[in-house]
């Protein structure tokens, strides 16, 4: 049954609404309205708001006189590479859990859950020492692998809380009709389980393009992700405001974009399933 | 049997995944252990003694190191107060009726998308730089002198760049509790002459504790590995006053090369966070059962 309401409360408490987004969203627009100004406007007081000379000379020395191409493309492999692997080795696990449940299934779902809770600073140094000792360290592939473990607790739960939607019934009339255990997976569950797979896909692209502990102390120049190249930055030397908005805004905009379009996964996933 | 050779294939399946993190889990923590019981630097390769708790006790006695706890207990706690509180009313707000919902929503959660290292460096520098900084300009615009946010108060500062990148999550999550509230006990209530404060206390608040629960826990697990925004804008300084225990352990580690004093501080995270970690844990697999 649908709420009525005023007109007048309805007309303020959309204005009151729009004030309060617009402030919380004011740092991404004032990044990115940056990034559009000379070095010089950038950091001139009273800020420029519109008029003032609209330039994508940021964009164009960014992408040609830094390496921001290298490390956008190790950031779309680390997140990419990390996420199908992590898909590659939680479908199975999912689906087990999900359809063949034995008496400790619960129980090795929370300590799944538990390893993630343990903070990366209790596990930093030696994992930099094995990585130092296998020459891991400052490579897409050592990144690959970190962020895949990382992250794979929340693949294999969100892939668990979908699967669990798909009902039992099915499977068991094509097991019924012969079908082997592969088949099963691929031709009855994947086509029902892809949008649930697909969204799993997203935030943990969205995870692994943010990550920020391990992307920033494990690598230096070769496989340095975005996160670690805005990073440098920070630096008093780096103070260039309009060429960071710049590197910000296109290191930002494909992941809000996702963002957007994953915000009821995102409660899922982050959330175990608790929240729905 | 069919059902034996099932569940056989069952548990071969979910084997990788429960290996490798088992794997990924018990070795790096043997690790830590062993290291935190030896005197270990790494600019003296070879040098390994084994001293049982000393480092323990060198990294408990440091005076940094209880800084570094009361600045995680009041980063966390306060961040953990801005959230919830401005989620719960920006949750109530975007559950009104009201016009470009889906818009205002979207903004809403965008600062959750952005990654930490560029939510810091815009802080810093375009919103909170003491001299070409957006807050300073409003500051002498309206006749204040403009302070320098990360060297005056740089644990608020942090405090706000933090609470603005978790907000969001607070408000998403609340807001998709809300919205499975029961809008006809709600017009009942209303009915029977609940104003709107009582409906809201009696009604809203008891039907939002599990999601603030959950939203806590979370983000308690999170916050207390912030790194990245304390990394870039203040460095932990100035002295100790925005360093937190993930980030000594990470200055003894990488900084210092002291591998047995980090690896101490490293248990000792690992402890606090266990301690929220059993809530947590226990509130998810409740709802398992259901």
């Amino acid at each position: 049954m649908a709420r009525t309401v005023s007109a007048p409360r309805k007309t303020a408490m959309t204005i009151v609404a729009w004030l309060v987004g617009a402030l919380i969203f004011f740092p991404v627009f004032w990044t990115v309205l940056t990034s559009f100004k000379t070095e010089l406007e950038a950091i001139s007081t009273p800020p420029a708001l519109i008029d003032f000379a609209w330039t994508t000379e940021n964009y164009r020395v960014v992408n040609t006189r830094s390496n921001y191409p290298l490390h956008a493309m190790n950031s779309v492999v680390i997140a990419l590479g990390s996420t199908l692997l992590g898909l590659l080795i939680a479908i199975p696990a999912a689906w087990a859990f999900a359809f063949s449940p034995g008496r400790r299934t619960k129980d090795v779902l929370l300590w799944m859950l538990s390893t993630k809770m343990l903070p990366a600073v209790g596990v930093l140094v030696p994992i930099y020492l094995i990585f130092r000792d296998y020459g891991l360290l400052d490579t897409r592939t050592g990144l690959v692998i970190v962020l895949t473990m990382i992250n794979l607790p929340i693949i294999v739960w969100m892939l668990y809380t979908y699967f669990r939607e798909i009902p039992g019934d099915i499977l068991e009339a094509a097991r019924m009709d012969g079908a082997s255990l592969p088949k099963e997976v691929i031709y009855v569950l994947l086509p029902m389980a892809v949008p649930g797979i697909a969204s799993t896909m997203l935030l943990n692209i969205i995870l692994a393009w943010n990550e920020a502990f391990w992307t920033l102390n494990l690598t230096a120049a070769r496989a340095a992700p975005l996160t670690a190249f805005i990073a440098a930055y920070s630096s008093p030397e780096g103070l260039f405001w309009a060429k960071l908005s710049a590197a910000s805004t296109m290191a930002i905009a494909p992941i809000l974009i996702m963002g957007w379009f994953s915000q009821k996964q995102l409660v899922r996933g982050l959330t175990f399933g608790a929240v729905k | 049997m069919a059902t034996a050779q099932t569940r056989a294939a069952a548990r071969l399946m979910a084997a990788p995944a429960v290996l490798l993190l088992l794997a990924w889990m018990v070795i790096p923590l043997g690790m830590t252990l062993y290291f935190s019981t030896l005197r270990y630097n790494l600019l003296m390769p070879g040098m390994e003694v084994f001293v049982g708790f000393e480092n323990y006790e060198f990294f408990v006695t440091d005076p940094a190191f209880w800084i570094a706890f009361q600045n995680t207990l009041v980063m966390v706690g306060s961040i953990l107060v801005i959230t919830v509180g401005g989620g719960i009313l920006l949750a109530l707000l975007l559950d009104q009726p009201i016009w470009g919902q889906g818009v205002v929503r979207l903004m809403v959660i965008a600062p959750f998308f952005v990654m930490p290292v560029v939510s810091a460096l815009v802080w810093k520098n375009l919103l909170m730089h003491p001299v070409n900084g957006l807050f300073a300009w409003l500051a002498r615009s309206a006749g204040f002198t403009p302070i320098d946010w990360l060297s005056q108060v740089p644990l608020l500062s942090i405090i706000m760049i933090v609470s603005w990148q978790w907000l969001p999550f607070a408000t998403l999550i609340l807001l998709t509790a809300l919205q499975s509230l029961d809008r006809e006990q709600q017009e009942a209530a209303e009915m029977d002459g609940a104003g709107p404060g009582s409906r809201f206390w009696y009604l809203t608040l008891p039907h939002l504790s599990r999601a603030i629960t959950v939203v806590i826990l979370i983000q308690t697990i999170f916050l207390l590995s912030v790194f990245a925004e304390i990394l870039v804008t203040t460095g932990g300084g100035p002295g100790n006053a925005t360093t937190t225990i993930t980030y000594l352990v990470y200055v003894q580690a990488l900084l210092q090369f002291d591998v047995g004093g980090a690896s101490a501080g490293g248990v000792i995270a690992i402890i606090l966070a266990n301690i929220v970690a059993i809530f947590l844990i226990r509130s998810i697999g409740r709802n398992l059962d259901r």
